[in-house]
């Protein structure tokens, strides 16, 4: 009897990532969760502009390719358009919460019954390693070559702490993907995230705390203890924002 | 028989839009456009479509992209300086052969300007105003009546050929009340098997995409674009001709302009000089044959434009320079009188410029 | 019976399976090249495994199938 296996929502294509880049288990993880709603066909994605450019080739419901930090908006209309089908986005840091901030705000102040998968990995991978909004302070990038300087770049964006003070959002949860328990976790949240979207609940967010090798400059083993050690101390895991109880069908 | 109703240009190209079929909105307040908002705002909850007061010009953009993606008629509408900030956006539909409807109701630039009518965005809907090889289609109203017109015919264009179309107005025309009929709308659906719309699992997956990483492929895609744009060149080209069978002036001129050049034309008709106009609707694709025709007829040009002068560099391409083309312009949102228009033409009679 | 089957083929050797694995009988074949170049991971005891899926959790390109 398979226990495991690649859940049948993501595509044949193998996953562009570098070696022990987490975006793949996310992937998986938000894969594993159509699947097991079984609404691969009523599900569009929309992928973002970073890494998971691409990601419209790995999930095989239809898929939408959106501007720099645009997925919110992008998934309001598609949301508009067809309110029974599940939209969901997935974006990095600089997509979402720099160039995108507005967009994701407003889709949350407005309880967009949208899901969006956030992934912070305190860097730009894409673009080989600038400082993000939510490098930590101190962090060595590209663009902050002697660490991030809060004295001149500022302090770090955390999302699902500026969220919370909305009175919009449903769910709001941070998880993490370093070990085992967190990626079942991540996973219970991403489904949670995507139910609420069924039940007609309204705007879902998961940050899920990843790793970036490659930029951090580490190996992929020395990438997860680093956010053990440096990441979680800073974005603390848990639920920031829960509304589900109270919200249901009459809301949307 | 037609029911006529008075409406002012901006409410005009709403109820137009809702009758095209139109059920989804999105919008950022900014002058001389409010009244399309609002009249959408006030109508769309009523009939189960969308109103959506976005956060931004560059979000609302981004929801048209949304209902684009899924083949539903969308649109939303703007003022310059809120064009500019969809320029991303309008990309990105050109990019991604999305269909929409944009609306500029112009007003006096650059930066924030002022608020009164202008044409000054010409070069930006025209030839582009977002990154890449694109062209959207542009119609110009000169009238309420064609702000209905144009509207629904933009919607149409936009659907045949996966492209944006844009009504190209100005503050005077948003703002004019006239009395107009709603032509009948035609209801013929076009097929829409790009778009996304969940997969039922009965087909692969869609994906509504502007990039592609092999320079040859992104080649071939952009060669494919502009074998369509031929066929909107070839096909679409509108505009109206004027007192143009024996004229020796020709008068180009389009929206609120073509309305005073027109008085122009009568006065100089009434002091003998044989002026005629030719009022391109599309300025995109600009009725480059017509003019060359004309070109070979007329002494001389006159472009009427409220900016610095745009168009007159399209119709000295379209005449290949053949003959003198001047320019009576005013800009900041002044409206060149019926005069200024026809000392405009006197000058271009006697060949001075 | 617990059974691993790996697309070796498409293994980065990134070895966040073998690092996770409770029963340490996942390695990384130093001595092998797949067709991407990377050293594969391979199972040293099947007979070991207990199915715990530990690694597929934590393998990033799914290439692991966990059969119990």
């Amino acid at each position: 009897m398979i226990v495991f296996d690649k859940p049948k929502s993501l595509t044949d294509t193998p996953f562009h990532y570098c070696p022990g880049c987490t975006h793949g288990i996310v992937h998986r993880l938000v894969a594993e969760a159509i699947d097991e709603f079984g609404i691969e066909g009523k599900t569009i994605g929309v992928a973002p502009v970073g890494c998971a450019v691409l990601a419209y080739n790995y999930f095989a419901c239809d898929m939408v390719e959106a501007a720099h930090g645009r997925a919110p908006a992008v998934a309001t209309g598609l949301k508009r358009a067809l309110p029974d089908r599940v939209i969901f986005t997935y974006q990095g840091d600089g997509d979402l919460a720099s160039i995108g901030m507005a967009e994701t705000v407003h889709a949350a102040t407005r309880n967009e019954n949208i899901t969006i998968i956030f992934i912070n990995n305190a860097i730009y991978g894409m673009t080989g390693g600038q400082m993000a909004p939510t490098s930590l302070p101190g962090q060595v990038t590209q663009t902050s070559p002697y660490g991030r300087d809060v004295k001149t770049a500022g302090y770090p964006v955390k999302i699902c702490e500026i969220l919370s003070q909305l009175d919009g959002p449903t769910y709001l949860e941070r998880v993490a993907v370093n070990n085992v328990k967190n990626v079942r976790n991540a996973k219970k949240a991403i489904r949670k995230a995507f139910q609420n979207q069924i039940e007609g609940k309204g705007f879902s967010l998961i940050e899920v705390i990843s790793t970036c090798p490659t930029n951090w400059g580490m190996t992929p083993e020395k990438a997860l203890a680093w956010v053990d050690e440096k990441m979680i101390p800073y974005y603390p895991l848990g639920v920031y924002t829960d509304r589900s109880a109270e919200r249901g069908e009459e809301e949307k | 028989m037609e029911e006529k109703v008075l409406m002012k240009g901006n409410e005009a190209i709403a109820e137009a839009a809702i009758r095209s079929g139109c059920r989804h909105y999105f919008g950022y307040p900014i002058t001389p456009q409010t009244e399309i908002a609002a009249y959408m705002s006030k109508v769309m909850p009523k009939i189960g479509g969308t109103f959506l007061q976005a956060e931004s010009e560059v979000a609302a953009i981004n929801m048209v992209y949304g209902v684009a993606s899924t083949g539903k008629r969308v649109m939303t509408s703007s003022s310059s300086p809120g064009i500019s900030l969809k320029s991303e956006g309008l990309s990105y539909l050109a990019g991604s052969d999305l269909p929409a409807l944009v609306i500029n109701v112009q007003r006096g630039g650059p930066g924030l300007g002022g608020i009164q009518p202008s044409q000054s965005d010409y070069f930006q809907a025209t030839k582009g105003g977002g990154h890449g090889d694109y062209h959207m289609i542009v119609l110009a109203p000169s009238s309420v009546q064609e702000m209905a017109s144009l509207t629904m015919k933009g919607f149409e264009l936009a659907d045949k050929y996966r492209m944006t179309s844009m009504i190209l107005a100005d503050g005077t025309i948003g703002q004019m009340m006239e009395a107009i009929t709603f032509p009948e709308t035609k209801s013929e659906t076009v097929d829409t098997p790009w778009a996304v719309t969940g997969t039922e699992c009965k087909r692969p997956h869609n994906i509504i995409n502007s990039l592609s990483l092999v320079p040859e492929e992104l080649e071939r895609f952009n060669i494919q674009r502009f074998e369509r744009y031929a066929e909107v060149e070839k096909n679409e080209c509108m505009w109206e001709s004027y007192e143009m069978e024996d004229a020796e002036i020709c008068v180009v001129a389009f929206g609120i302009a073509a309305r005073v050049a027109k008085n122009a034309i009568v006065a100089a008709r009434a002091e003998g000089i044989k002026a005629g106009m030719i009022r391109p609707i599309t300025l995109w694709p600009f009725p480059k044959a017509a003019l060359y025709e004309a070109s070979k007829k007329v002494k001389a040009f006159v472009s009427v434009e409220l900016s610095m002068g745009q168009m007159i560099e399209d119709i000295e391409l379209a005449i290949r320079c053949s003959r003198p083309v001047s320019l009576c312009r005013r800009v900041g949102g002044v409206i060149p009188n019926p005069e200024e228009v026809l000392n405009s033409i006197r000058e271009a009679m006697k060949g001075g410029n | 019976m617990a059974k691993l089957t790996f697309k070796t083929d498409l293994c980065k050797g990134c070895g966040l399976c073998v690092s996770v694995c409770p029963k340490k009988i996942l390695r990384l074949a130093k001595e092998k090249i797949n067709l991407k170049g990377y050293s594969p991971v391979e199972i040293t005891d099947q007979a070991a495994c207990i199915a715990c899926a530990f690694c597929a959790t934590m393998c990033p390109d799914c290439i692991i199938t966990v059969e119990k």
